[in-house]
């Protein structure tokens, strides 16, 4: 007992005041999750940095990496990662799995409606100038048919947990999303580092996600094209995510194009190989909107293909996501996801979106004014966390700052409550110590959704913070969704 | 299968040729190293600036000065500032790796990211003359295990052909340059001819290219400029010789354009046609007799022919990416 106390990894882990993804007493009632645990308990701590330091030199071996560009020079990093992993049970994984679909089919059927009757806004569900106003809607699109109705064809959906442990959405990434290649290949780097953390718990696979984006995609294809042809456009080298476009193209079989490959003659879509011009059916493009068509977009841009949305309009090419589902996920709109679920579907809504005032209606602007101090005031035109307000960390003077732009201009903000963010033990310079994380599952769509069971765990690394971007020192960990109960006892990976 | 990208095309060629360029250079300096004395026992470094034709570009990063070993070696190994030095070779081999990954292994890939991060790694300290031979040997080493993992894991289709065109191509450049600069270094000398010294370095530049000991099975006494002239040219399966090159070349044009059915590819064949009827049919004699650098001239522009053709049929827009100095 003392011999075994002595190695016990994690007798002075202790998770604090947020939810433990390990630790939480509704964790601990499966029985894979104590196995987990146990087998943690007895990897000594010295031998476990070891491990982790090998798995971080393979990764950037591997060039598993994204490159830092300095004036003169290409610096290539790796994103933190932490072996322990962030284990989901079977029971909660079905509810985000089905809350993600829910939430994926309402925001198709809800691009399908802007860009078309406008059903919701004439009934006043959404307002207009949200929806129109929005510089992410792409009058371009308007009237324009895709196949099967479906506009989001990869989303990754951002969860918290709060301390209760319900899943609660925070965001909804409808355009490019990325991460879906850390959670593929840190689930290879666990496999080759930890076989005997995971051997025979029953943990579901996550390797498959480049065929089932291939399947998608071919769903996508103009109608009787034998066998179409897929591409993955890339904005270059030079992009922050290209490890990952390679990542895709490789396991889905398909070229890594650039716009400069591509050629648009006859309304028709073509990429330059040796043997001449080659048809493109599908373009799987992690290029932004404004870039994709200098004729139709910014006029100046390089990295897109003049005549591409002449093809598209015309039904000769295939493209995911669509073009202006940023009209669909963005900060205004998410607040009335809800609403817009039950207008599309009839349904409640299986996942919650963090609470959310929508300041333009007077009852929640008088709350958010009364409780500012408490609250996270976000404006809903903004990305990238410009703007923010966070009410618990504010001085005096930017409470009152934030209070006249509010009066001034209520229909720009939101306001939401500060999510205590649930943690998960990590191996830290001090041992192991609770750290928090967020998750973001991915979704694929072509005729039916796919959820891929699992998603990208990040982790806030310094002490404390919660905030989980790789910009700010996020991290990241192999998810675990364990496979049901019975079907996990002696199932093979 | 699809057709290949003619950027994937054009990246795959260039991704071997540097390889094959920073293995030749690292065998050319550990050479030079190890065997090329001039008169005066001084190793004659100057002589690779201008095998390389950078005389230029070499006194402006390192000034007016003679070259020599410190100045030389940091210049072709460390130096970013050379595209033609080791560093920048396997820096530009790694980055088309880079954009090739969907077409390359895995573990061609992790090899030359590797491999890249220990050069690039490596400061003034490593490239000492005393550990001159270690560091080239570590070098060529890890172009030969690139050269193998390939051989051992590329698929092979047209992406294939287009990497041993890039290698082939690049290889029988080299060996042009190292027979010319050698030659017009030495053979003034006429009152060294046979004299311990001029057979050294006959020695070292057989021994450079790889080829001392396959050429002292095929001429077991004698080493004279002609027969080592006739079998850096024209021997037929010498891997290293212009010839089995150019042949290798041919055998890769034909090969792909029948097998693609590609249209493009005619003007290179001709160039290759053009050479294979000299190299190996005009007798070496009258070869030297006409000129020995005319004649080595004459090659590189058939080559540089080539390589232009390559870039009109194949990688669209002509030639960017590489640099190349003609002869």
């Amino acid at each position: 007992m003392s011999q075994l106390a002595a190695h016990d990894l994690l007798a002075s882990y202790h998770p604090g005041d947020g939810f433990c993804e390990l630790s939480a007493p509704t964790q601990m009632q499966s029985a894979q999750v104590n196995s987990i645990v146990e087998r943690l308990r007895r990897i000594p701590l010295d031998r476990l940095r070891e491990r982790a330091q090998d798995a971080e030199r393979e990764l950037f071996n591997l060039g598993i990496t994204f490159t830092v560009y300095t004036q003169k020079d290409a610096i290539d990093r790796i994103l933190p990662f932490d072996v322990i992993p962030r284990v989901i049970t079977a029971d909660d994984w079905a509810v985000v799995e089905a809350g993600v679909v829910q939430r994926v089919r309402a925001l198709n059927l809800f691009l399908a409606d802007i860009y078309g009757a406008q059903h919701i806004l004439k009934d006043g569900v959404v307002p207009r100038e949200l929806v129109l106003g929005n510089p992410n809607y792409r009058e371009a699109m308007i009237g324009l048919r895709v196949p099967h109705g479906t506009y989001v064809h990869i989303c990754g959906t951002d969860l918290v947990r709060g301390d209760d442990g319900t899943f609660q959405v925070l965001e909804d990434n409808a355009r490019t999303p990325s991460g879906v290649s850390y959670v593929v290949e840190n689930r290879h780097l666990m496999l080759r580092a930890f076989p005997d953390l995971m051997d025979g718990i029953g943990i579901r696979p996550v390797s498959n996600y480049g065929e089932k984006l291939h399947d998608a995609l071919i769903e996508i294809a103009p109608p009787h094209v034998p066998s179409p042809q897929v591409v993955l456009l890339s904005p270059g080298t030079f992009n922050s995510a290209y490890f990952e476009h390679i990542f895709l193209a490789r396991e889905m079989g398909v070229p890594l194009v650039e716009g400069r490959d591509l050629v648009v003659e006859n309304d028709r879509v073509f990429m330059q190989t040796i043997a001449g011009r080659r048809p493109v059916d599908v373009i799987y493009r992690r290029l932004n909107d404004d870039f994709l068509d200098p004729e139709v977009f910014n006029p100046d841009s390089l990295l897109g293909t003049p005549g591409l949305m002449r093809a598209y309009a015309k039904g000769n090419v295939g493209l995911a996501n669509a073009v202006g589902t940023g009209a669909s996920d963005d900060k205004a709109v998410y607040a009335y996801l809800p609403r817009i679920i039950r207008y599309y579907l009839d349904e409640e809504p299986i996942l919650q979106n963090v609470e959310t005032h929508i300041c333009r209606e007077p009852e929640a602007l008088q709350y958010t004014l009364d409780h500012l101090s408490e609250l996270v005031v976000k404006p809903v035109g903004e990305a990238g966390g410009y703007g923010i307000v966070i009410g618990p960390h504010a001085t005096r003077a930017q409470l009152e700052a934030c209070r006249a732009t509010l009066l001034a201009d209520p229909g720009n903000y939101i306001s939401q409550p500060m999510v205590n963010l649930s943690v998960s033990p990590t191996l830290t310079d001090g041992g192991i110590e609770p750290r928090r994380v967020d998750l973001r599952p991915f979704a694929i769509t072509g005729t039916s959704t796919w959820v891929l069971p699992g998603g990208l765990t990040r982790v806030a690394l310094p002490k404390g913070s919660m905030i989980v971007n790789s910009s700010q020192g996020g991290g990241s960990k192999d998810t675990w969704v364990l496979e049901p109960a019975e079907a996990g006892r002696g199932a093979r990976r | 299968m699809s057709a290949l990208l003619s950027r994937y095309a054009e990246s795959i060629y260039w991704l071997a040729r540097y390889v094959e360029r920073a293995e030749n250079l690292a065998r050319i300096l550990d050479v030079n190293e190890s065997f090329s004395r001039d008169s005066r026992g001084g190793q004659n470094w100057g002589s690779i600036v201008t095998l390389y034709a950078d005389e230029e570009n070499f006194r402006e990063r390192h000034g007016s000065g003679e070259p020599d070993a410190g100045s030389v070696l940091r210049y072709y190994l460390l130096d970013t500032g050379n595209t033609g030095s080791v560093v920048s070779s396997i820096r530009a081999a790694r980055d088309n790796a880079r954009t090739l990954r969907p077409l390359i292994s895995t573990e061609m890939w992790a090899q030359l990211n590797m491999f890249y991060n220990w050069v690039r790694a490596l400061g003034p300290e490593d490239v000492a003359e005393e550990r001159l031979a270690r560091l080239c040997a570590r070098i060529k080493e890890g172009c030969q295990t690139h050269t193998g993992i390939t051989e051992g894991t590329f698929y092979r289709d047209a992406g294939w052909h287009f990497y041993q065109i890039g290698r082939c191509i690049e290889r029988a450049d080299q060996t042009t340059r190292l027979l010319d600069v050698k030659y017009h270094l030495l053979l003034p000398r006429i009152a060294d001819v046979g004299s311990p010294l001029d057979v050294s370095q006959w020695n070292a530049l057989l021994r450079s290219a790889a080829g001392y000991h396959a050429f002292r099975r095929i001429y077991p006494s004698g080493m004279t400029v002609p027969k080592i002239a006739q079998f850096l040219l024209f021997n037929p399966s010498f891997p290293r010789s212009v010839l089995a090159c150019v042949n290798e070349l041919d055998r890769m044009v034909t090969e792909v354009r029948s097998r693609y059915h590609l249209r493009g590819g005619v003007a290179a064949s001709e160039e290759l046609d053009d050479l294979r009827s000299v190299l190996g049919h005009e007798p070496i004699d009258s070869v030297l007799e006409r000129g020995l650098h005319e004649f080595i001239d004459w090659v590189q522009v058939r080559l540089n022919a080539m390589h232009s053709a390559l870039g009109r049929d194949f990688f669209g827009s002509g030639v960017e990416q590489g640099q190349r100095q003609s002869a």
